[in-house]
């Protein structure tokens, strides 16, 4: 497996609504073991450049390859859809701003963790549910609650619970959309504790797209600043948010209120 | 009858259906679509299974029909006679000596042979049905062996009673790709479709799906290693012939609750006791 | 001591004998007669043709006797008899266009070329049980005019019947909404272009997602009281599209087919046909400015209610053709052309009559074993 090849990367990647440009231009590398933060107001282009980079959407223009587990590197965009979905189930792992949309109802919160596994051949109910209740551990969820539904969980709980789904297959990408969106600061701020120690813990390579720089600061080793559909800058995350050069950076890093 | 075809379908409408047996049979497990016609019988009443058995009967054929494991039960013997006129082909109460059995709800007690054809009525073929209403959604579960959902069921049922609720209908694995219904037999009889010597045939003329377990094809109920798959026991014998490991009907004799239980397969208990 | 239950044949046999006492009825009435149930029931007659695909007075009365009058039975018979009928051809493409029209109504323009002919209707009848039908050979307890309606007129005169008026239209009676149609108001009917052969539901079945031609010869054969219920729905707001009935047509159309051996058409019958075709909810986009959408009924013999009702639905459906979002069952494609035959449905809720005992007792064993585990967890 070639050293310089990347996980995940991505040229002139552009989708237009008719005349209404949604993202220009994107380009990006992600290699293993990398956070990639996305930042940029809403309207900005970073949640469709999310779609177009995981295959939900169909981008206009570019290319998005993905280093396979063997090392072949594949175009996503010309992949069939069994294949797309197929490489969905396996390598890559999505967390949704809202964990309604990444947890299965009606189903109990032990069943939600081990689907993934179900779905790739785990056949032993005890060490399913045992590796259930160890995540459950690791995203601080009372072990009562294995057998619990997720409309009974508060919302912080469900995000957790949906952070526990997606990750107990270790999948070698994680997308992540406005994790903490929507949620209390303080649970915010568990939450994203949570998530740096699990992708420090596991390695985990992600693209994490957020409006709020406090997140990039705490996940992201690196940053794209994006700005009506395109990226106006890119970097190591300290140093952008540290010195940033272009001026909508600026504003946006002078806006954040201190405490 | 006279004015008919030779059981009763049309010789064009035989060999779509003989295409679809085909591809059925190279795709163990597999659903595969045909254009199922209306009957003289009533959907839901057996006529995947009576379109199946038109469409491979022959004029030498022996033919037995079989409803709760009884021939003499009223729908048995309707789809009988429906043949017994369109075809005049040979009838017979016995497992051994048939060469193709139509079955409601049973797999025979007596071991099926090779070159005996078993022909199965589906209500509803589609194992993810309760679990995805969608059939755009279950096909593509199915070409992309997407079942993750089927354990996600079985897990649930053994969090709340220990056990998998399903007692009948229940899922397998066939030929360890497909995942299948076996038609609304009870879980007692799913043992017998692993490597059945048997073809195996299986018809659903309202939902019109058709599909097929070749001879000596491996067929597994889903379980989890550490809840393996059981099948119905019963603490009694048959009260007429005393076997005690067949499938038991429920008698009830009085009104004080009293029962008595009695083999199913009224052909097996016949032969057990002598005739 | 116990006897294995026996004797099914012998119960079928006398069922059957049973049935067709009860459905002679008492033989000092008389009985009936096919033409009578086709003259004199012909709207029946008209249901049963339309949901059981075959166009046969004869036969469909035929079938209506001998279900007793059970209609959804009768287009049971109708359908397992068409299976046995070999299929020889097609015809051209009917042209309603080119109809004898009896009745034509449009609720878009007060009046239209060639009037609003109201024909036989029950429309504008009063609901009240006429006793002089009860004895035979008695006539007239409306008060209406004795005698035929002769007269006839257009608009505002009662026009019951197509006069000559149609001569200067060329003897056709154009659609109402024709100028709908000529002004770009409504959105055009066009031939598919890629000419792909239409959908047979009788002889592949349905695929799903389906083309608009296998969902409108689903709701052609489809249960009219479900389609009913659906239309209905769809204009209390489950998926409301604004309909108006731009024109309501019945009449007798030549069916053409062209022989291979002959290689030009020839007129093989006549068929009567009632033809809908509703304005709906108009669409524009930001590049196509608005228009008036559609939606087709079609059935035969005289069944407004059901070719009304069809053209609703299949307005509904067209959701997605027409950038709707679906929120309501109407609009469900799946949801509604699975469970829109009665065939299908008759017997799959009536199969629940049949022995289920075996299944019964595996379900008896389980819930035995569960309890008497709970209980054992109890004590």
């Amino acid at each position: 497996m070639a050293a310089d090849v990347p996980l995940l990367r991505a040229r002139g990647v552009s989708k237009l609504y008719g005349t209404r440009v949604a993202c220009r231009d994107v380009g990006l590398d992600l290699w293993p073991g990398e956070v990639l933060g996305i930042v940029g107001e809403s309207g900005s282009g970073k949640t469709t450049l999310l779609g177009c980079l995981s295959g939900r959407l169909v981008p206009t223009s570019g290319r998005v390859e993905f280093m396979l587990r063997d090392g072949t590197v594949v175009d996503v965009l010309q992949l069939p859809e069994p294949a797309l979905r197929k490489l969905a189930r396996a390598d890559w792992g999505v967390v949704h701003q809202n964990p309604r949309d990444g947890l299965r109802a009606g189903v109990t919160a032990g069943a939600n963790v081990g689907e993934r596994l179900m779905a790739l051949g785990a056949r032993h109910y005890g060490r399913i549910r045992a590796e259930a209740l160890d995540w459950l551990d690791r995203v601080e969820i009372d072990r009562e609650r294995i057998d619990d539904w997720p409309e009974t969980f508060s919302s912080g709980m469900q995000q957790r619970l949906q952070i526990a789904r997606t990750l107990v297959t270790r999948p070698r990408l994680v997308f992540m959309d406005e994790p903490t969106g929507g949620l209390d600061v303080s649970v915010q701020a568990r939450l994203l504790d949570l998530v740096r120690g699990l992708t420090s813990d596991l390695g985990l390579s992600a693209i994490i797209v957020t409006h709020d720089l406090a997140v990039t600061r705490l996940l992201a080793h690196r940053l794209l600043v994006m700005r009506g559909g395109e990226v106006v800058e890119s970097g190591l995350t300290d140093q952008v948010l540290d010195d940033p050069q272009h001026p909508y950076t600026q504003l946006l890093v002078s806006s954040v209120l201190q405490p | 009858m006279s004015a008919y075809n030779f059981a009763f379908l049309d010789e064009q409408t035989k060999r779509m259906i003989r295409r679809a047996l085909l591809k059925a049979v190279a795709i163990p497990g597999h659903q595969v679509p045909f254009g199922s016609r209306e009957m003289p019988l009533s959907y839901g009443w057996g006529t995947g299974g009576v379109q199946v058995t038109a469409s491979v009967i022959g004029p030498d054929d022996v033919f037995k029909v079989i409803d709760q494991g009884a021939d003499d039960t009223t729908n048995a013997v309707s789809i009988r006679q429906f043949f017994e006129r369109t075809t005049r082909v040979r009838t017979t109460t016995r497992t051994d000596t048939a060469t193709l059995i139509q079955t409601r709800h049973r797999i025979p007690e007596t071991p099926l042979r090779e070159g005996q054809i078993l022909v199965l009525q589906v209500p509803i073929p589609e194992p993810l049905r309760w679990l995805e209403p969608r059939e755009i959604e279950t096909r593509k579960m199915h070409a992309l062996e997407e079942y993750g959902v089927m354990h996600v069921r079985l897990y649930e049922d053994i969090t709340r009673h220990g056990h998998v609720e399903t007692a009948y209908d229940y899922p397998v694995l066939v030929n360890g790709r497909y995942l299948m219904r076996p038609s609304p037999i009870p879980k007692f009889d799913n043992p017998k479709l692993d490597r059945n010597p048997a073809l195996l045939l299986f018809g659903a003329g309202r939902e019109k799906r058709i599909y097929a377990v070749p001879p000596y094809t491996p067929v597994r109920s889903l379980d989890f290693e550490d809840h393996p798959f059981t099948v119905e026991r019963w603490d009694r014998m048959c009260a007429l012939c005393g076997a005690a490991d067949a499938f038991m009907d429920e008698i009830v004799v009085d009104d004080k609750g009293g029962r008595m239980f009695v083999c199913s397969d009224t052909d097996y208990c016949e032969d057990r006791r002598g005739r | 001591m116990y006897v294995a239950v026996k004797g099914g044949e012998k119960a079928i046999a006398n069922a059957h004998r049973l049935l067709a006492e009860e459905r002679r009825g008492d033989p000092s009435v008389p009985e009936l007669t096919l033409d009578q149930i086709d003259q004199q029931l012909g709207l029946a007659v008209d249901r049963v043709m339309t949901e059981g695909s075959l166009y046969d007075r004869e036969l469909a009365a035929l079938a209506i006797k001998q279900a007793r009058g059970d209609l959804i039975e009768a287009i049971f018979l109708a359908r397992a008899y068409r299976t046995t009928l070999p299929r020889f051809g097609a015809t051209r493409p009917i042209d309603t266009s080119s109809m004898v029209v009896r009745r034509r109504v449009s609720a878009t323009f007060k009046d239209v070329p060639g009037g609003q002919i109201l024909g036989a209707t029950f429309d504008y009848t009063h609901r009240l049980l006429d006793w002089s039908l009860a004895v035979p050979g008695e006539r007239n307890g409306h008060g209406a005019a004795s005698g035929p309606a002769s007269q006839p007129a257009v608009n505002g005169r009662d026009h019951a019947q197509p006069g000559s008026d149609l001569a200067p239209l060329g003897g056709r009676l154009p659609r109402a909404i024709d100028a709908l149609d000529r002004d770009g108001l409504i959105e055009p009917e066009e031939a598919d272009p890629d000419d792909r052969p239409v959908a047979d539901l009788t002889r592949d079945g349905l695929g799903l997602p389906a083309g608009r031609d296998a969902r409108l010869q689903n709701l052609a054969r489809a249960d009219e009281g479900f389609v009913l219920a659906l239309g209905y729905a769809t204009q209390r707001g489950y998926g409301r599209n604004h309909p108006f009935a731009g024109e309501i047509r019945v009449g007798e159309v030549e069916i053409e087919l062209v022989p291979e051996e002959l290689g030009f058409p020839i007129t093989i019958g006549e068929i009567t046909l009632t033809e809908c075709q509703m304005v709906n909810q108009f669409k524009g986009t930001a590049t196509a400015p608005p228009q008036f959408t559609r939606g087709y009924g079609l059935t035969f013999g005289h069944t407004e209610r059901k070719a009304m009702t069809m053209a609703l639905v299949d307005r509904a459906l067209r959701c997605h053709e027409l950038g709707e979002t679906p929120t309501s069952p109407p609009q469900d494609e799946e949801f509604v052309l699975s469970h829109s035959d009665n065939v299908e449905a008759s017997g799959f809720v009536q199969h629940l009559k049949l022995p289920h005992h075996v299944d019964f007792q595996s379900e008896l064993v389980l819930i035995r074993t569960l309890r008497s585990e709970a209980e054992a967890r109890a004590r």
